[in-house]
């Protein structure tokens, strides 16, 4: 029986077990939209603009695994999706997107709504595909989520013409796909890890640097019994957050340009690093001539081109970070057998001691309320069992900083794209995936207001998603620049006279708005935003004047770091980097 | 170094463009570019004249791998090959000069493939060395305009490069 390609989008959605999709309608999306009104198994959730489906869509996959999905329409709607495109392209994220496109017959007539999204796509997808025949519906989007989930992950579009959802065709869903031209690989290579494995058990000052394809891969048990087993200390980028437990007494907390003190000193000092999951991003290396100048590198990634772009390395594995790990630590345990607490034990004291030099620290006895001090209430209070989406800026890094993650997949945080407004769509995303988790996003005043109209999506689907907005009356991570580069000369960062109060803001839209000005007053705020199942905004008055530190200006390598106490010295400093 | 990459694709709309925008996106320079079907219809092959040092090189070979629709990737450069292009040449003599260019085209073999009372339009096939000596010495006889069709490279039979 034949049926319409409209029909065969929403079975096919069914196939794959897609439960939620993000999107917002318009005119040649309607054959779909039509359906889905009475459909019950496949929900359309209404965002307030496209960019807030993508992120959404992004969030719900980052805290999942699964293929998140958003369906717009053509022209603006779809090119409102790019940013949110690029952003899961950057970080590896498998998304699902269909758009809608004009007739067949009217490509490339500059019909009204048109763009040529597959196109503008190209470069920031892992694949797109334009449907030119309904027949082929099926098999695409068969394809399509194959594509977005296997592998290193990524974006995968998939244009919809009006007259292919309009037209008809027999429903044929293919079990499986081979396609001759995809097959990535996900066994490493035997010799190159047994090679790996005896480097490791003869090095005297290792480092695993872990990134976001631990998360992806699922490998966070194999890497701590790897960590553990061998004693080696644990540094995780920013996407690598949660994929080994903050808390743990290996881990050395982030790396680079805002990373710990402890965490730069154990690279830059190190013989060898082992790097699972990473891309060697020049916000982990700083200066890459001066970077880790002492150590081998074994390098783990499914992505070949990750391997040997930014940095030399001496053992390359092609490979799924899980699989690799299960048979590195088969090695280790079965043919490496090393007494290693007798082995590490010179340089886990070494370690031991930068962390007692240099802790993560901020005026703890201020009256004004630092930001950091709500993230340690944050992780204090949720005990660290939350999912954490971030923005971009100061709010992102004092986040990475202060919060302990512990667990894979409770942050939420454009790392590669860098995506201001990005958090609390994302956090909306992940609030439907897991409805009784506590989700938080943690804002900044300038972040908060690119997307601040899915208050209406959190309210009108009862998320309890939190926001907690560092306020600082500032485009903090911008002004902080300015700050220490610029001679203060603070260029379109101040947002004082403009902005907005949050907490009317979110009363306007029939959310709860909560304020906090001094230090006594933030843990009340938070307690009584959790204990709210609707959606809160909390405004945190900061203290603007609060900076991000350690900071690695940018083109130094990462140990010449610049700290709270010494600014009058580090002004000295920077000026000679420069 | 210059090199020689031929890359065997799907024969999909907007494979070109993936490949061109690979280039132009992560500022690889692409020398020459030829298109054309293969044995298999749906298969078509590129041949890209690409330079770079090692690293970039390796890094061309591995993000054309990573594109979907790129069935195989070859450095032709690696191996025992052979290269072609072919040129047209339109050259417009002194009166004197008109039998030295056909004598030139003569020893090329080339061929005349069009003339006029001004111009003869010469075409070449030849190895890049032979292209830019025939070139060289039409120049001074007056080259009007060339067309060139972008180097195409197969591999060597039964010959492995020492």
């Amino acid at each position: 029986m034949k049926i319409s390609g409209a029909e065969i989008f929403i079975e096919s959605l069914k196939k794959e077990g897609v439960k939620y999709l993000f999107g917002y309608p318009g005119g040649v999306v309607l054959n779909i939209f039509d359906l889905l009104h009475d459909e019950k198994d496949v929900q359309l959730i209404l965002t307030r603009h496209e960019q807030g489906a993508i992120h959404a869509a992004d969030g719900f996959a980052r805290a999942t695994g699964k293929a998140g999905v958003a369906l717009v329409t053509s022209g603006p709607g779809a090119t409102n999706t790019v940013t949110g495109i690029a952003t899961a392209s950057m970080d590896s994220i498998p998304l699902v997107v269909f758009s809608g496109q004009v007739p067949t017959m009217l490509i490339g007539n500059d019909a009204f709504q048109e763009a040529d999204i597959v196109g503008i796509t190209r470069p920031c997808t892992k694949y797109n595909y334009l449907v030119k025949d309904v027949k082929d519906l099926a098999e695409i989007i068969k394809e399509a989520f194959y594509i977005a989930t296997t592998g290193r992950p990524g974006p995968v579009l998939i244009d919809l013409p009006k007259d292919v959802t309009s037209g008809k065709a027999d429903f044929v869903w293919p079990e499986t796909v081979d396609m001759r031209t995809y097959k990535p690989t996900y066994e490493g290579n035997r010799y190159m890890i047994n090679q790996a494995a005896h480097m490791i058990a003869k090095a005297k000052k290792p480092v695993i640097v872990a990134g976001g394809g631990v998360i992806s891969s699922g490998a966070s048990k194999e890497l701590k019994e790897l960590a553990e087993h061998t004693d080696i200390p644990v540094t995780m980028t920013l996407m690598g957050l949660g994929a080994f437990p903050g808390s743990h007494k290996l881990s050395l907390g982030m790396p680079g340009m805002h990373g710990t003190y402890f965490a730069n000193k154990a690279i830059q000092e190190s013989d060898l690093l082992v790097a699972v999951g990473m891309r060697f991003d020049d916000r982990v290396t700083g200066k890459i001539s001066a970077f880790a100048p002492n150590a081998k590198i074994v390098h783990v990634d499914i992505d070949p081109t990750s391997i040997r772009k930014n940095v030399r390395v001496d053992v390359p594995i092609v490979g799924d970070v899980k699989k690799v790990l299960q048979s590195m630590n088969k090695v280790l345990r079965e043919e490496v057998k090393e007494q290693w607490g007798e082995v590490r034990k010179a340089w886990l004291k070494q370690i031991g001691a930068w962390k007692a030099e240099r802790p993560m620290s901020y005026d703890k006895d201020a009256d004004i309320i630092k930001p950091q001090y709500v993230i340690e209430k944050i992780h204090e209070l949720t005990k660290g069992d939350a999912i954490i989406a971030t923005e971009v800026g100061q709010n992102q890094m004092w986040t990475a900083q202060f919060y302990k993650f512990d667990k894979p997949r409770t942050l939420l945080s454009s790392g590669g794209l860098g995506t201001m407004g990005y958090g609390f769509p994302a956090a909306i995303g992940a609030q439907f995936a897991f409805p009784h988790k506590l989700v938080i996003d943690v804002a900044g005043d300038g972040s908060i207001q690119m997307n601040i109209q899915e208050l209406a999506t959190a309210v009108i689907n009862k998320l309890p998603v939190k926001v907690a907005i560092l306020n600082n009356r500032f485009l903090g991570m911008v002004r902080q620049w300015q700050e220490l580069f610029y001679q203060e000369r603070y260029a379109h960062t101040k947002l004082e006279e403009t902005c907005p109060d949050f907490v009317k803001i979110a009363e306007a839209y029939g959310a709860v708005g909560l304020r906090a000005t001094k230090r006594s007053e933030v843990e009340p705020v938070l307690k009584e935003a959790f204990s709210i199942k609707r959606p809160v905004f909390m405004d945190f008055v900061i203290d603007w004047k609060e900076k991000v530190y350690p900071m690695v200006p940018a083109g130094a390598a990462i140990d010449e770091m610049l700290f709270l106490e010494q600014t009058k010295k580090s002004e000295k400093k920077l000026k000679a980097v420069k | 170094m210059r090199h020689t990459i031929s890359v065997l694709v799907e024969n999909k709309f907007g494979v070109l463009s993936r490949i061109s925008g690979l280039f132009s996106g992560r500022g690889y320079n692409i020398e020459s570019l030829s298109v054309g079907e293969t044995i298999d219809p749906q298969v078509s092959v590129m041949t890209i004249v690409t330079a770079g040092d090692d690293w970039i090189i390796e890094q061309i070979t591995k993000q054309l791998n990573k594109l979907i629709d790129v069935i195989k990737v070859v450095d032709m450069t690696e191996l025992d090959h052979v290269e072609r292009e072919m040129v047209m040449i339109k050259v417009a003599p002194r009166q004197e000069d008109k039998a030295e260019v056909l004598r030139i085209t003569e020893i090329f073999r080339g061929r005349v493939v069009d003339s006029s009372q001004k111009t003869y339009t010469i075409e070449i096939t030849g190895d890049e060395k032979k292209i830019a000596a025939i070139l060289e010495l039409l120049k001074p006889m007056g080259i009007k305009e060339f067309v060139r069709t972008g180097k195409i490279a197969i591999s060597r039979e039964g010959i492995k490069k020492s």
